[in-house]
């Protein structure tokens, strides 16, 4: 051991463990981070994994953080090294001062280690192998005797650890308690062989309050449950397939009748992407809500669909779990990729409505709305999650629902409407919003009916190829996306204490982040306005937001500043004063990234005036 | 004269159906089609089975791909909710507007290019889910609006128009429908308009998924020497396994052709067709012999028509996935959010 000083901290450090996929690791891994919300200190957890089903490497973090930092930190403080194909990776991960935990049944050379961390070892295999003689047994405790030997080190309450394991196991009683046995088998060998604890401890607080602790695509497809979506085909692909099973599982719950047991929804799985979004178009023409979720891949699939969506003036909505591509890219890794490829999405001049939740109690919210605007705006609605969001659990407000709300069922004729002799013009703006009335078929024997085409028709759904009729057309879809500026969610701001020239622009998964990064500004002097963009198209205070800094950073998790370029091109204004603060590498970004990228700017920007510099 | 509008007026003895609908209620706009186009007499068969079977036209949805054969439900039932969609995705749009109400007719109207090449597997994946619908095939074989391209319908040995001789196997849609669990499965040829309209409404009235391909000779690209789908062709090659009449407890639609046996099979919506049998083997009950049967006649060149197979008690999509009876397009919030006081409940199961 060096002179390093071990790191000492309560309730505010990082938890990795490094895993080999397919060992059973990961339900022992989430408990983890449940004991220590159930001792009333919010954690950020993060799944880092391979897209693989078994054998390959994979990892979580756990964010111990009662100040509620929920955006990824970087850096270990306690390590705890499962997979012997990562060791030297992992052990260099952890921050001078650090810990590293290791199963020690097997003696290393101690090149293997460093000198300025704290090693911990527990003879895990050994503990195993003299309990249990099944080899799916010895595996599967092995996690739970790691997770009580933890429980010793950090002076966690075995207790609440109980308490989980009680739930998980309910009405299993051998299962239960074995579980707990496993338990105190790691936590009794720690506690007599090693010093406990450490310089890294969970103190009981109570600072979570009535968070809820949810993945993102479960959110949505709850969101999508409440909003009314009847119809969800998809086509599995990583990391979506969750939002699609999500909402089988709520519907199973909440969308049977419970007099014939009758299924109050229809999903099905797709044989690709393409059949997917044609059935949720199919089913919106016919006037249901209907859904599907994919990610970048499914996207690129789609495109056809959705510029007929967006001519055809048919309700879609579209959940977007993005990954890192292009092409199949990193389809295990985080990223906000597809922000061009969705606000555009199609050949032809097309503009969609797009939804940047920041959290899962966002994606519930949003998920309900977006099934309110694509039948208000008759046409595809993208709801851009990404993986971070999607596949993690997350602290976040509880959902809320008014029971007073109705849907928005857009504007559709009815048979009375039609009856009353009212002109129908599946594409005449009556109102002057640039949305026109819809019927659904089987409406009315006689009127109202019309064929659908994704070729140029009139207002009154004619065939024609004359120019100034297709262009009359096209000019009513521009004033129908200025609607949807004032029907989307507005952008939030919020303001430095102080006044600055200054601003930054985020949106998404980054949100947590960010907020995170303002503080450490603040350390270093920066002052900033912040804006977060909930939506596209960007309403109005988006424009004086940059109208009133001299400099707005833009933050995102993709290569080339997607949003900055829908931003500049969107508003036309000096793409100059938009400086592109950016994070691609897979991983989700941090606090210290944008705090280093954006305060290293700030500080070049500060000009120390001649004289003084002379003087 | 196809830039002519459709004059409104017609006889004021035209004869009505049960519900009081006239002929002229089931057609359309006039074809932009080439004249004498197969399609056309597709379009024909189509309206005459409706009418035949007292259809309500605006509960029909008419939902078609890209090509000439997806331009013909413009021509017919003009009171209907018409979908031109995106080529060879028929099948899809069709099955979810097919969840979003299940009490219309769905009418799915592709063609050879539509549903053998660009959408061969969405052709594949709606037959294999029994979506309830009426799928009829305009099969020539050609790329009509792209001027005579072969589709992967065309039988290998065949020559188009421009003298090029196709070396690509035949897509076989009938045997393909078959193969995937079609619960009725025809063919038919266009010009021959007694054997189709039976087929036609025969299909409507079956509960499941219904495929027809209809043989419909393109006469600008497809019906020159060395074609196989051209008029004279497959008037010469055709084997006809029966000729039907739907019996829907009004007058039969009269076809009279060869005696034989007379077979009924009552279908789910309570129709009735009457099989009348030409080879006497025949069993529309076996999808194996039927298999068996067809490829016996490919081997000698021959192109089965008919009621190949035919499943009565067959079951849809919808059974599959155990909907509720009402359409899920009528369900409001009350039935589908679950409420405020369940999302309570929720959010405590996740503390």
């Amino acid at each position: 051991m060096s002179d390093k000083k071990p790191i000492s901290s309560v309730n505010d450090f990082v938890v990795r463990f490094a895993n080999v996929n397919g060992s059973g690791s990961a339900s022992a891994n989430e408990m983890f981070a449940r004991a220590i919300l159930r001792h009333g200190v919010p954690v950020s957890p993060r799944n880092i994994f391979p897209s693989n089903i078994q054998g390959l490497p994979t990892w979580y973090e756990v964010r111990v953080t009662e100040e509620g930092h929920l955006g990824a930190r970087g850096g270990v403080d306690l390590m705890v090294a499962m997979n012997p194909q990562t060791w030297d990776k992992d052990v260099a991960g952890i921050e001078p001062g650090g810990y590293l935990f290791y199963d020690s049944t097997k003696p290393m050379p101690s090149t293997k280690f460093r000198d300025d961390i704290t090693v911990i070892g527990v003879p895990l295999t050994a503990i195993t192998n003299s309990t249990y003689t099944d080899p799916r047994q010895r595996q599967l405790f092995k996690n739970i005797i790691y997770l009580g030997a933890l429980s010793a080190l950090l002076d966690m309450d075995p207790k609440l650890i109980e308490q989980l394991i009680g739930e998980q196991y309910k009405g299993k009683e051998k299962l239960l308690s074995s579980n707990v046995h496993a338990l105190h088998l790691g936590r009794d060998w720690a506690l007599q062989n090693l010093k406990c604890p450490i310089g890294l401890r969970v103190k009981k607080s109570d600072t979570v309050g009535d968070r809820i602790f949810i993945e993102g695509n479960s959110a949505a497809a709850l969101g999508a449950v409440y909003g009314g979506a009847t119809v969800c085909a998809w086509y599995p692909i990583t990391p979506s397939s969750s939002v699609a099973e999500a909402f089988t599982a709520h519907c199973k719950k909440y969308r049977h009748d419970p007099e014939t047991g009758k299924a109050k929804y229809a999903i099905v799985q797709g044989e690709d992407e393409l059949a997917s979004i044609g059935i949720v178009i199919g089913a919106s023409w016919n006037g249901a809500r209907a859904f599907t979720a994919t990610s970048g891949p499914g996207i690129s699939l789609m495109t056809e669909f959705i510029g007929l969506s967006y001519f055809a003036e048919i309700p879609a909505v579209i959940m977007n779990i993005q990954r890192a591509g292009p092409s199949t890219g990193m389809p295990t890794r985080t990223q906000q990729c597809d922000i061009i490829a969705c606000a555009y999405a199609s050949h032809g001049d097309t503009k969609h409505v797009l939804l940047f939740p920041e959290d899962p109690a966002e994606a519930f919210e949003f998920a309900a709305a977006a099934f309110d605007l694509a039948e208000r705006l008759q046409t595809t609605i993208f709801l851009m999650l990404d993986l971070d969001i999607g596949m993690n659990h997350r602290l976040c407000r509880p959902l809320k629902w008014d029971d007073s709300k109705q849907y928005d069922r857009g504007k559709v004729m009815t048979a009375e409407m039609l009856e009353e002799g009212r002109d129908f013009g599946r594409y005449l703006d009556v109102d002057g919003d640039g949305i026109p009335y819809r019927t659904y078929p089987g409406t009315h024997p006689t009127r109202g009916s019309y064929f659908t085409r994704g070729t140029s028709r009139d207002r009154y759904a004619r065939y024609s190829e004359e120019g100034s009729v297709y262009a009359d057309n096209m000019q009513r879809l521009v004033r129908k996306f200025e609607t949807a500026q004032d029907l989307v969610p507005r952008p939030l701001q919020a303001n430095a204490e102080r006044p600055t020239k200054y601003g930054v622009i985020y949106f998404g998964s980054t949100s947590p982040a960010m907020d995170e990064a303002i503080g450490l500004l603040e350390a270093r002097g920066h002052q900033l306005d912040r804006l977060r963009i909930r939506a596209f198209p960007f309403h109005s205070s988006v424009a004086s937001f940059l109208a009133e800094h001299d400099f707005v950073y833009v933050v995102e998790q993709n290569r080339d500043s997607q949003l900055r370029q829908l931003i500049v091109n969107e508003n036309g204004i000096d793409p100059i004063r938009l400086v592109p603060i950016v994070h691609y590498d897979g991983s989700p970004i941090t606090a210290r990234y944008i705090a280093k990228a954006i305060g290293d700017h700030q500080d070049h920007l500060k000009v120390t005036p001649l004289r003084k510099a002379v003087s | 004269m196809t830039y002519i509008a459709k004059p409104k007026f017609h006889h004021p003895g035209l004869k009505k159906n049960e519900l009081g609908y006239t002929h002229r209620d089931y057609e359309g706009k006039i074809s932009t089609l080439c004249a004498g186009c197969g399609h056309d007499s597709i379009t024909a068969s189509i309206i005459e089975a409706c009418y035949e079977l007292s259809i309500e036209p605006h509960r029909v949805a008419k939902i078609s791909g890209i090509g000439c054969s997806s331009k013909t439900p413009d021509y017919f039932l003009g009171n209907s909710h018409g979908f031109n969609s995106v080529h060879g995705r028929m099948p899809s749009v069709l099955t979810g507007a097919n969840l979003a109400n299940r009490d219309l007719i769905y009418l799915g109207v592709s063609g050879d290019g539509d549903s053998a090449s660009i959408g061969f597997g969405q052709f594949a994946h709606s037959i294999r889910r029994g979506v309830n619908m009426t799928y009829i095939v305009e099969n020539n074989g050609v790329y009509g609006l792209t001027k005579g391209q072969f589709s992967a319908t065309a039988d290998r040995g065949s020559k188009s128009k421009k003298g090029v001789t196709n070396t690509d196997n035949a897509i076989d849609l009938v045997a393909i429908a078959l193969q995937l669990g079609a619960t009725f499965v025809a063919r038919s040829f266009s010009g021959d308009k007694a054997q189709l309209v039976p087929l036609i409404a025969a299909a409507i009235g079956h509960k499941g998924a219904s495929f027809i391909d209809v043989i419909s000779p393109c006469i600008a690209f497809n019906n020159h020497a060395g074609s196989t789908k051209s008029f004279d062709y497959v008037r010469e090659h055709n084997d006809a396994v029966n000729r039907l009449d739907v019996l829907v407890g009004r007058d039969p639609i009269a076809v009279d052709y060869a005696p034989g046996t007379v077979q009924v099979v009552e279908q789910h919506d309570g129709s009735k067709i009457a099989l009348r049998k030409i080879d006497a083997d025949y069993d529309p009950h076996d999808r194996l012999g039927a298999q068996t049967f067809l490829a016996r006649h490919a081997a000698k060149g021959q192109i089965v028509t008919g009621l190949l197979y035919v499943d009565p008690d067959a079951e849809d999509l919808h059974s599959h996935l155990n909907t509720v009876e009402a359409p899920l397009n009528t369900l409001e919030a009350d039935t589908l959010c679950p409420g405020s006081a369940a999302l309570d409940k929720f959010n405590a199961s996740l503390r």
